[in-house]
């Protein structure tokens, strides 16, 4: 077995035979000519005839995979109509008396340079066009046999890199998913992998040459892999891993868009839970209803000081953005614990989840606090913002939060900065003194979230993070269950909604006995928001 | 002639496609219609050109217009950039 590394471009796994596509690449020789007017006039031609075929590319990539595919044969038709580029090509051939094909290549050679140069990512790719349609024009001047991009059988394509003209000829019913040896992830083959939705991998390094033609492959679009001529345990396990990745596709064909509620038509919201910044895509694929738990803490933890005002505010605005009308609930700083961040300077403790961590930190540093309410409520005319306190134990920390927080309101209203007034705020429900008091702490905020994991190690008093003692930690646990009930009448008493966001959530043997508390929402990994909408539409609470 | 500065606010700056209709929205005039970023000058009917500048979000650009037609051709030019970029 043989393992290729490179990037992901779309995840999936591929498995069959592997065709590796070898591009004719003609050498361009210097000639020398008697005539330039005629070598311009070949030009000339040959470059019509290019902008003709890329029109002719243009149309059936429209017809084929839609216009974001197809804008570039019109970029490229441009590139061909450039005054520089032609002129460049007229210059070349009547100073030196060479023949168009040198040219040509030259001035491709020229303004790859010029691309490759640029200090941006994305226009150092732009290189590949260039390349691609010099080699156009190059391919009329001076026709080339060239191999078959497509195999006879549906297969891995391989190749060194795969120009945007050569992508959209692949006959897609032939094309397993595709790897290349270089490539950019915004490159317009990495678009197209995208949008017809292959496993796609990019980078795999130069090792990846025309010797593993025809034998069998395995290309992991999840970690960027390819293995050739897989040995039976690595086969097996992508088997599994592929089969995983298509129910899961096919649950996304038949529940995408389609309400979470039951049998006898009771409504639950379904929400996923933000790790990071990159967890959003997938929110919005899985067609979650909202954010139930947007983790910040990510952006403290993936700092090395204090994040800003500013730096906040642009990620929360960009979720908030990012899912529109639908509701984001973005728990405050949950530090301290297993969770740490080293400019915190926090210090050793015998017993760190039971010590200073989440709210506590932040009622100890109030402006660390009042910095992050304020980037909160600054991204608030972004979207549905609701704030969520964690770690709640009494009354009096919800209050002095509240305190803290009007005013980061009343500073941003000072400096004229723009706020919505009618953001929610809540907390979460995961010691049990919270349980306990929930019916005061109700009267109090607008929701309860409860957090499972530290409900079931504070309830049963059971470490976590201990392994020697993972058999007494039951989410299951009645105690744990009661506790959640009776957060959810004293929510409904006072007329507040409860959602569930830890673990627990995910758990469908669990859901039933969640809706008949009356839990409001549930939100779980984004993976898994598709599983509980298929638990939920399969109940009915009247039997 | 005119002359006109625009701050570029889309995120990604100019790329491909947008400088690609950029190009064709000044291509529609026969004044002359240059742009400069920094140093950087170039032609707004050659995309070559636009695409070199290498503009991203923040920066500034200045299109100078000259010609018959440079009151409709700077009206349509810089609204195509706040439309568009």
């Amino acid at each position: 077995m043989k393992t290729f590394k490179g990037i992901s471009v779309f995840s999936g796994v591929a498995i069959g035979p592997l065709h590796f596509y070898r591009r004719e690449t003609q050498s361009i020789e210097r000639r020398e000519i008697q005539d330039p007017q005629a070598e311009i006039a070949r030009f000339e031609a040959a470059r019509q005839e290019a902008i003709k075929k890329l029109g002719e590319l243009h149309d059936k990539t429209l017809a084929d995979v839609g216009e974001a595919n197809a804008a570039i044969f019109e970029i490229h038709q441009m590139m061909l109509d450039d005054l520089d580029y032609i002129e460049s090509v007229r210059g070349i051939i009547t100073a030196q008396n060479v023949a168009a094909e040198y040219a040509v290549s030259a001035t491709a050679e020229n303004f790859e340079k010029m691309f490759s140069s640029m200090d941006d990512a994305y226009m150092r790719g732009r290189a590949a066009d260039v390349k691609d349609v010099s080699e156009r024009v190059l391919s009329i001047l001076s026709p080339v046999k060239r191999c078959s991009l497509n195999a006879d059988v549906p297969s891995i394509i391989a190749s060194d890199d795969l120009a945007p003209s050569e992508t959209v000829q692949l006959d897609k019913s032939k094309v397993l998913g595709f790897v290349t040896a270089e490539g950019s992830t915004t490159s317009h083959t990495s678009i197209l992998a995208r949008t017809i939705g292959i496993p796609a991998v990019i980078g795999a390094g130069d090792g990846l040459t025309a010797d593993i033609d025809g034998k069998q492959g395995i290309l992991d679009g999840f970690t960027g892999t390819l293995y050739v001529e897989p040995d039976e345990g690595t086969a097996a396990a992508m088997k599994k891993k592929q089969d995983e990745y298509l129910h899961e596709r096919a649950l996304l064909e038949e529940l995408k868009g389609k309400p979470n509620v039951t049998i006898d038509g009771r409504r639950v919201q379904v929400f996923a839970n933000v790790t990071s910044i990159d967890d959003l895509g997938s929110v919005i694929k899985n067609d979650a209803e909202g954010i139930g738990l947007f983790r910040s803490e990510f952006i403290y933890m993936g700092s090395s000081s204090y994040p800003t005002v500013d730096e906040q505010f642009a990620i929360y605005k960009r979720a908030l953005e990012s899912m529109g009308a639908r509701k984001v609930v973005i728990r405050t700083l949950d530090i301290g614990a297993d969770k740490q961040a080293a400019y915190f300077d926090l210090p050793h403790e015998q017993n760190p989840a039971m010590g200073m961590r989440a709210i506590r930190i932040c009622l100890e540093r109030p402006e660390l606090f009042k910095t992050q309410l304020k980037a909160l409520y600054m991204a608030s005319v972004f979207g549905n913002l609701s704030i969520m306190f964690p770690m709640i134990t009494s009354t009096w920390e919800v209050e002095e939060a509240f305190r803290i927080a009007a005013q980061a309101r009343d500073e941003l209203a000072r400096a004229n900065v723009p706020f919505r007034s009618d953001v929610e705020t809540g907390i979460m429900v995961e010691t049990p003194a919270a349980v306990m008091m929930s019916r005061e702490l109700a009267d109090l905020v607008d929701f309860f979230s409860v957090g499972s994991n530290d409900l079931t190690q504070y309830t049963l008093a059971v470490d976590r993070q201990n392994q020697k003692i993972s058999r007494f930690f039951d989410p299951r646990h009645p105690a744990v269950l009661r506790m959640i009930k009776m957060a959810a009448d004293n929510a409904h008493a006072a007329g507040k909604w409860i959602g569930i966001c830890g673990e627990l959530g995910a758990d469908t043997a669990l859901t039933e006995e969640f809706l008949r508390y009356g839990i409001d929402e549930i939100s779980v990994s984004a993976s898994s928001v598709l599983r509980v909408r298929k638990k939920v539409r399969s109940l009915d609470l009247s039997k | 002639m005119k002359e006109f500065s625009y701050v570029i606010t889309d995120k990604e700056g100019i790329h491909a496609r947008p400088a690609g209709l950029l190009v064709k929205e000044a291509a529609k005039f026969a004044s002359d219609i240059k742009v400069a970023k920094g140093d950087k000058r170039g032609d707004l009917k050659r995309i070559f050109s636009v695409m070199g500048l290498g503009a991203k979000c923040g920066d500034t650009l200045t299109v100078t217009i000259s010609g018959a037609d440079e009151d409709a051709a700077a009206a349509a030019v810089e609204a195509f950039l706040k439309a568009n970029m």
